[in-house]
């Protein structure tokens, strides 16, 4: 349990910027050595309609939001009406004079602040931001480094419309520094480029689609100081196609898309299946089926993603945690792809990909290992030889002499297709020979993550990032966490030990069926109970507090 | 490689008389001829679709990728951004890229993209036994219309024309030496150059009477000019029956898509921690 701990909420109208806000605020409280998690809600417009977003700050790791908030930063009237019910006792509502009226609290002439510098509306958060800097108790000085690296444009004024409104508002709930290092903050699309990156991506592809389009923002815009290339085509079936051209001539390649997007990629997938081509899909899961909620989180497709693609080939399935595991593994996972030529997805949900997280600057060492080459001196080559391990050494076109061919239909080791039995058996095998050392690998990995307390006999099972907010309850409640990061291949042996003494278990997660519980429940682990979400909102901890104890007691 | 050991071991498997071996045989000879001329051929690859034209991966020595239907002109325009070197020919079927993969010949088209693509256009799905192609005639008896097609064929030349594909010609299975010429120059023009060949599916759509008493040579001088291609284009337009004209109907010099994202060295390793170590700072 975190001993310091404290929430914002900050809302307006979509447009007025409230994203940005918010992660200024999760800045400013990170550089007074808070570990942070935002929480950012908004529906699937441009301008208009209800945007907050929820910061919450402790002085140990988290990755979950509350119902109650100590502070409330209103842009708009409806902002209060919506959430003025979440205030603790002795919270601290900050305002627009101008579009709020008759609130407790510290009321801020917006409007005045920015006529008076010449300032567009977009720029009245600079001014609740200053309100609340004064508010929190929070020392100027420190604030400006933050404001200075946030907003590169028009910072001058900003901070000046920051000043100003610092200037009229008051202190009135101190948030103390902790005194532990600070952090850098990132969203979980950031921290997944980042991974890439360290992968060693050479090209992205990716057609816009939330929750991931970030990716290839991020991406696009530092693609020229990073070497890479960044390509948005006609479609997910192109997207993926292009990357699997890549793989074929010898390019790391990896896609982003979401469950929509996956679906037009699923004929490629088999694709690269069976010509055992490598490729990362980044698979960001939102609220289904079909357009479903288009900003809002789900994790309804791990069966989707386990069973993606017709026939049956080997795959690696990942769903990272938070922003910290999403950079390492994805890393891994780009890795892994072209170490056994499989097709790899990493699984987060929307609340990873657009939440922001505290993390290590410098995690542990990557994981890397390079792709399996063959000997340019063996000849004759033959793209699909047979070997023990069932991986064929890699050579890409123009190879000398060598024919490089991958082809879709059953072939034989030289590419070219085939229908006997024999062949046709084999080759399946050959492929199916790399789920083993890919198993093995995995299992060295850490793929199953513990947590809470390490001993207790009843367990929480949950998976991506109901991670943060069942930590947290385990903790509270004395109950094992139990999440495991790879869920194909199932890590059966770590999964074994991570299960060791529990005598049961409930499966949390936000979707309507339980679809981690099934999937365990392939190996003989049962659950106890399931607590299900599936309106598109994470859970909030007091509120998975009270349906934990529902179903444990 | 000589003509000869360009066909590769695997047994042919297309109906006698079929327009296939026509195609095969003029590729062959235009690679080795470029062969002789100094030209790598580890560095051509082939992309095919799915549909008889597809076996011809199988047929021949060459580097490829046998890809699903539809689906070649994504996967060569990640070859052609992964290595620029490489020399792509997609070969697909009309109903490969006029049908399942249209939007991908289109763009194709558009971003002129540097890669040929050999459109086998007999006007009907052989593979799947004779059911109708977004080219075959209005009134078009298969085995899924049995009375008759309700719709009426595109003009996959005209639809190129005004997608931006910049090299634009029409072969005949029947014309060999002509194929020749028109593949030999497609592979050579820096662009997005588009063959459509007239070819007779010799069990399920032999129309080679038809064509025999219509095809004439265009006059291939101006293939630069808009106007006079968009003309050619449009004197056939695959349902009437009109004359129809073969070779080189347009010519164009454009940028090509790929020479916007040249490969880029890689990042040194500690240039790569700098990077990241700057963004954790920017957001620390």
């Amino acid at each position: 349990m975190a001993e310091r701990e404290v929430s914002v909420l900050i809302g307006g109208r979509a447009g007025d910027g409230i994203s940005s806000a918010g992660q200024i605020i999760a800045h400013l409280l990170a550089r007074n050595g808070y570990r942070v998690y935002m929480y950012f809600d908004y529906p699937s417009l441009i301008k208009g309609g209800h945007n907050f977003a929820i910061i919450r700050a402790a002085d140990e790791e988290i990755g979950a939001v509350r119902e109650q908030v100590d502070f409330i930063l209103a842009l708009n009237q409806e902002t209060l009406d919506l959430h003025r019910h979440r205030l603790r006792d002795g919270g601290v509502a900050i305002y627009d004079t101008g579009t709020v009226k008759q609130a407790e609290g510290i009321g801020i002439p917006v409007k005045e602040i920015l006529a008076a510098n010449d300032a567009p509306p977009v720029m009245g958060n600079s001014a609740i931001i200053g309100a609340f800097i004064c508010a929190a108790g929070l020392t100027w000085d420190t604030a400006t480094v933050v404001l200075k690296k946030s907003m590169p444009k028009e910072t001058e004024k900003n901070i000046r419309i920051a000043r100003r409104a610092y200037d009229l508002s008051e202190e009135r709930k101190v948030i103390p520094v902790t005194g532990k290092p600070v952090l850098p903050v990132l969203t979980g699309n950031e921290a997944i480029s980042i991974g890439l990156v360290e992968a060693d991506l050479e090209m992205y592809f990716s057609y816009p689609m939330s929750p991931t389009s970030n990716i290839l923002h991020f991406l696009a815009g530092y693609a020229d100081d990073l070497h890479i290339r960044v390509i948005q085509p006609e479609s997910e079936i192109a997207v993926v196609l292009m990357a699997l051209g890549c793989s074929y001539a010898g390019t790391r390649a990896a896609v982003g898309t979401s469950g929509g997007g996956f679906c037009l990629m699923t004929e490629s997938l088999s694709l690269a299946g069976i010509a055992e081509l490598p490729v990362l899909v980044i698979l960001g899961q939102r609220t289904g089926p079909s357009t479903g909620l288009a900003t809002y989180s789900a994790q309804s497709d791990l069966h989707f993603a386990l069973h993606a693609g017709h026939g049956e080939f080997p795959r690696l399935i990942i769903a990272p945690g938070d922003a910290g595991e999403a950079r390492t593994w994805s890393r891994t996972a780009l890795d892994l792809a072209w170490k056994y030529q499989v097709p790899a997805i990493l699984l987060p949900d929307r609340l990873i990909c657009e939440g922001l997280y505290s993390v290590e600057p410098d995690p542990e060492k990557r994981y890397a290992a390079g792709p399996v080459k063959a000997d340019p001196g063996v000849h004759p080559y033959f793209r699909y030889a047979y070997t023990d391990s069932g991986i064929s050494p890699l050579r890409f076109p123009p190879a000398g002499g060598e024919i490089i061919r991958v082809n879709s239909h059953v072939h034989d080791p030289d590419g070219i297709t085939a229908e006997e039995t024999g062949v046709t058996r084999e080759m399946a095998d050959k492929r199916m020979k790399k789920m083993e050392g890919l198993t093995r690998e995995v299992d060295g990995l850490d793929p199953v993550n513990t947590g809470g307390v390490p001993d207790a006999a009843t367990a929480l099972l949950c998976w991506g990032s109901s991670k943060g907010v069942c930590g947290e309850l385990a903790g509270k409640l004395g109950l094992r966490l139990i999440q495991p990061v790879v869920l194909w291949p199932f890590p059966e042996k770590a999964f074994a030990r991570a299960m060791e003494g529990v005598e049961k278990f409930y499966a949390v997660e936000t979707n309507q069926t339980g679809q981690l519980a099934m999937l365990v429940s392939m190996f003989g682990y049962i659950p106890a109970g399931k607590v299900l979400k599936y309106d598109g909102r994470p859970f909030m901890v007091d509120e998975l507090e009270g349906l934990v104890n529902k179903v444990i007691s | 490689m000589t003509a000869h050991e360009l066909i590769s071991r695997a047994k042919n498997t297309w109906c006698p008389g079929c327009g296939n071996f026509v195609i095969q045989h003029a590729l062959k000879d235009v690679l080795t001829g470029m062969q002789a001329e100094g030209f790598p051929l580890e560095t051509m690859v082939m992309v095919t679709g799915i549909g008889q034209h597809g076996k011809t991966f199988d047929f021949m020595n060459l580097n490829g990728f046998y890809s699903l239907h539809g689906r070649t002109i994504p996967v060569a325009t990640g070859i052609r951004l992964s290595n620029p070197d490489l020399k792509v020919i997609c070969l697909t079927g009309d109903g490969d890229s006029y049908a399942e993969g249209l939007d991908h010949l289109i763009f194709g088209a558009k971003r002129n993209l540097d890669i040929t693509v050999l459109v086998y256009d007999n006007r009907v799905y052989g593979l799947t036994t004779g059911q109708y192609t977004p080219t075959s005639p209005h009134g078009y008896r298969g085995r899924s219309t049995p009375g008759g097609t309700k719709e009426y064929p595109f003009n996959p030349l005209e639809l190129m024309l005004s997608s931006g594909a910049s090299f634009i010609a029409r072969g005949y299975t029947h014309r060999r030496d002509q194929l020749k010429r028109l593949i030999r120059e497609a592979l050579v023009h820096k662009g997005f150059s588009f063959i459509d060949v007239l070819q007779i599916c010799a069990t399920y759509n032999d129309m080679s009477r038809y064509y025999d008493a219509r095809v004439y040579d265009w006059d291939e001088t101006g293939t630069g000019d808009y106007t006079a291609a968009y003309k050619k284009a449009r004197e056939w337009d695959y349902n009437n029956d009109a004359r129809i004209g073969l070779g080189v109907m347009y010519r164009h010099e454009a940028p090509v898509f790929e020479e916007g994202y040249p490969v880029p060295h890689p990042l040194p390793p500690e240039e790569k921690r700098a990077w990241v170590r700057k963004i954790m700072d920017e957001r620390g």
